[in-house]
């Protein structure tokens, strides 16, 4: 009860501070996967049409993701010194793999018969992906920018070590402070609010982008 | 309209897909590509539309070679159907319909009314217009997928399998149609199928390959009469050539030369006589010059109690009759179908030459059949 209320005070007395914070974090992993999308959509549709390479780049955006959070920011900072544009730029990375991959296995995943048939009645390349294998992998490249914004939601708490801010700072300090259970959930709490939404949100509009009547259907039922 | 000059295609390993190939098709020509899988049938179609580039030769469409064409230029100008149907599973029937016109960027409107008078072809409404493909059943699927080919108004088609994957009587029915299609719109279609019984329904004429060469290309008709070689004889199989004999058959092999006549101006009294002497109930009326004019038979003469008028006087004019040189098949449908007795058979001016009986077409059955178990049972 006790927690409770302190976690009400704190939000009561911090409430623009909080939200502050939040909206920071929340910027820090919009950045990260647009701009994973930009480079790594792209990416994906290159190697999903020559596809010998995929397996060197897949695992190269594997090896990426191995590495641990903290010695990715700790190894960037020396480079980039402190501050947001780093931890964007770490988020950046992080997002690669899910998008590289969910892009390149949306684009494989178009039936083969129909990109014949496409060709065979004369699409030009760019035509075939901006008509046929764009739209039927839209789904799965949604999902892909997903679980790309719900991992880097995550990561971003701990950008408050190279002095990004965001929600990780009212966590660190919370640790810093004797008895602040309260403080560590009052970050903690909007941290995990913030995934979630992202991910329903992204979910329904994965569902919106899925080819074929479904989503036309269940407007008039 | 499209002709082959010694094409060849090599791919890796020296392995010859198709081997110097020679041959012209002309327009409106119903062209069936067949052979065992692997020979060749699928290249030489896909080499048509530049999906397959040959490694020798020339292909000239209308006199022109198409290597000097633009190739997504040349595909708009040629139909393509394939087996997978490849309807776009994200667009409306419409969209599917009008690709190629929004591709070659037709007004909105004249894509619409394309697309609605071509539904009207194969007897779909307009209200499918705006279903997606998963909507429809299989036979529908490929129906659209038939009316997408045809949709810019191609003067070539090129079909690869396109019923293969269908149920047998979907299957029967759409081959109808493409036939029906074809014919009403003067359409050249190259058509690659695998079963011998779609190539001799459909075909104008057959080309058989084997290992990229041209074994035979030749009408339905002389392919059965007379196959090229024991591997023409195995392909379309001794069971099918037996089978597909009366078809070949024309009516001149069966006939009755020596049907019952009279002239037109003896009297019914005694064309009766005639009937009981001869043991027949109808007579074919004759005249002079040799010349069908019509038929009288017992119940006509009944009708006309005392029997003082001519035979001309009450001779039915209007019957089936069939020119020489008919197939047998085409005579077997009508007379089965109408339950005739008989049917004469005149020549080009009208004289009888004879009559085909449903025991001319029992005999010819019998043929077909036995005539070859006795020739297997010799070469055994």
């Amino acid at each position: 009860m006790e927690l409770t209320q302190e976690l009400i005070y704190y939000y009561v007395n911090n409430a623009w501070y909080v939200w502050e914070q939040f909206v920071r974090q929340f910027l820090m992993s919009a950045y990260g996967v647009l701009f994973g999308a930009i480079v790594g959509i792209p990416i994906g549709i290159y190697i999903a049409h020559r596809h010998k390479l995929s397996p060197w780049v897949i695992s190269l955006a594997n090896v990426i993701q191995t590495i641990p959070a903290l010695a990715m920011l700790a190894v960037l900072m020396l480079v980039m010194g402190l501050g947001p544009n780093t931890v964007v730029f770490a988020l950046f990375l992080y997002s690669l793999l899910p998008i590289i991959k969910n892009t390149y296995t949306g684009i494989r995943n178009v039936d083969p018969a129909i990109l014949e048939a496409g060709r065979g009645m004369g699409m030009t390349r760019m035509q075939i992906l901006r008509m046929v294998e764009l739209p039927l992998s839209l789904s799965v490249i949604m999902a892909g920018l997903r679980t790309a914004l719900v991992i880097t939601i995550g990561i971003a708490t701990i950008g408050t070590f190279i002095g990004a801010g965001g929600l990780g700072d009212i966590i660190l300090r919370g640790t810093n402070t004797s008895d602040g259970t309260a403080i560590i959930l009052a970050g903690a709490i909007p941290t995990a609010i913030m995934a979630i939404l992202a991910d329903v949100f992204m979910g329904w509009l994965e569902r919106k982008l899925t080819p074929g009547r479904r989503n036309k259907r269940s407007r008039i039922s | 309209m499209l002709k082959f000059e010694n094409v060849s295609k090599v791919y890796k390993g020296n392995k010859r897909a198709v081997n110097n190939l020679n041959f012209e098709i002309e327009k409106g020509e119903f062209i069936v590509l067949i052979g065992p899988s692997g020979c060749g049938k699928t290249t030489t179609m896909k080499m048509i539309n530049r999906l397959i580039e040959p490694t020798e030769g020339k292909i000239l469409l209308n006199g022109r070679d198409i290597s000097t064409m633009d190739p997504v230029d040349l595909r708009r100008q040629i139909g393509y159907v394939i087996q997978q149907i490849g309807l776009f599973p994200h667009m409306t029937i419409e969209q599917n319909i009008s690709l190629v016109p929004r591709l070659l960027k037709w007004p909105e409107e004249k894509q619409r009314k394309r697309a609605s008078e071509l539904l009207d072809l194969v007897n779909m409404t307009p209200d499918y217009l705006d279903r997606y493909p998963d909507e429809l059943s299989g036979g529908q699927q490929q129906r659209i997928g038939v009316l997408r080919a045809l949709a810019a108004d191609p003067p070539l088609i090129l079909m690869d399998e396109p019923f293969s994957a269908l149920d047998p009587i979907t299957r029967d029915s759409l081959q109808a149609e493409i036939k029906n299609l074809q014919r009403k719109l003067n359409k050249t279609i190259v058509f690659v199928t695998h079963d011998m019984d779609e190539a001799l329904k459909l075909a104008d004429r057959i080309m058989i390959l084997k290992d990229g060469r041209i074994v035979q290309f030749d009408t339905p008709e002389e392919i059965l009469r007379n196959p090229a070689g024991e591997f023409v004889e195995e392909f379309i199989g001794k069971e099918r050539l037996s089978q597909i004999r009366p078809h070949v058959q024309t009516v001149d092999q069966i006939i009755n030369p020596a049907p019952v006549t009279v002239r037109p101006n003896i009297l019914l009294s005694n064309a009766i006589r005639i009937m009981k002497k001869q043991r027949v109930d109808s007579l074919l009326v004759v005249d002079r010059e040799g010349k069908l004019r019509g038929y009288i038979d017992l119940e006509i003469i009944n009708q006309q109690h005392p029997w003082t008028g001519k035979v001309s006087d009450v001779l039915v004019e209007n019957m089936y009759k069939v020119k020489t040189g008919t197939f047998v098949r085409d005579v077997i449908q009508t007379i089965l179908k109408r339950g005739l007795k008989y049917v004469p058979v005149v020549d080009d001016e009208n004289r009888l030459k004879g009559i085909i009986t449903r025991t001319n077409l029992v005999d010819a059955i019998y043929d077909s059949i036995w005539s070859d178990r006795e020739n297997g049972n010799i070469a055994q």
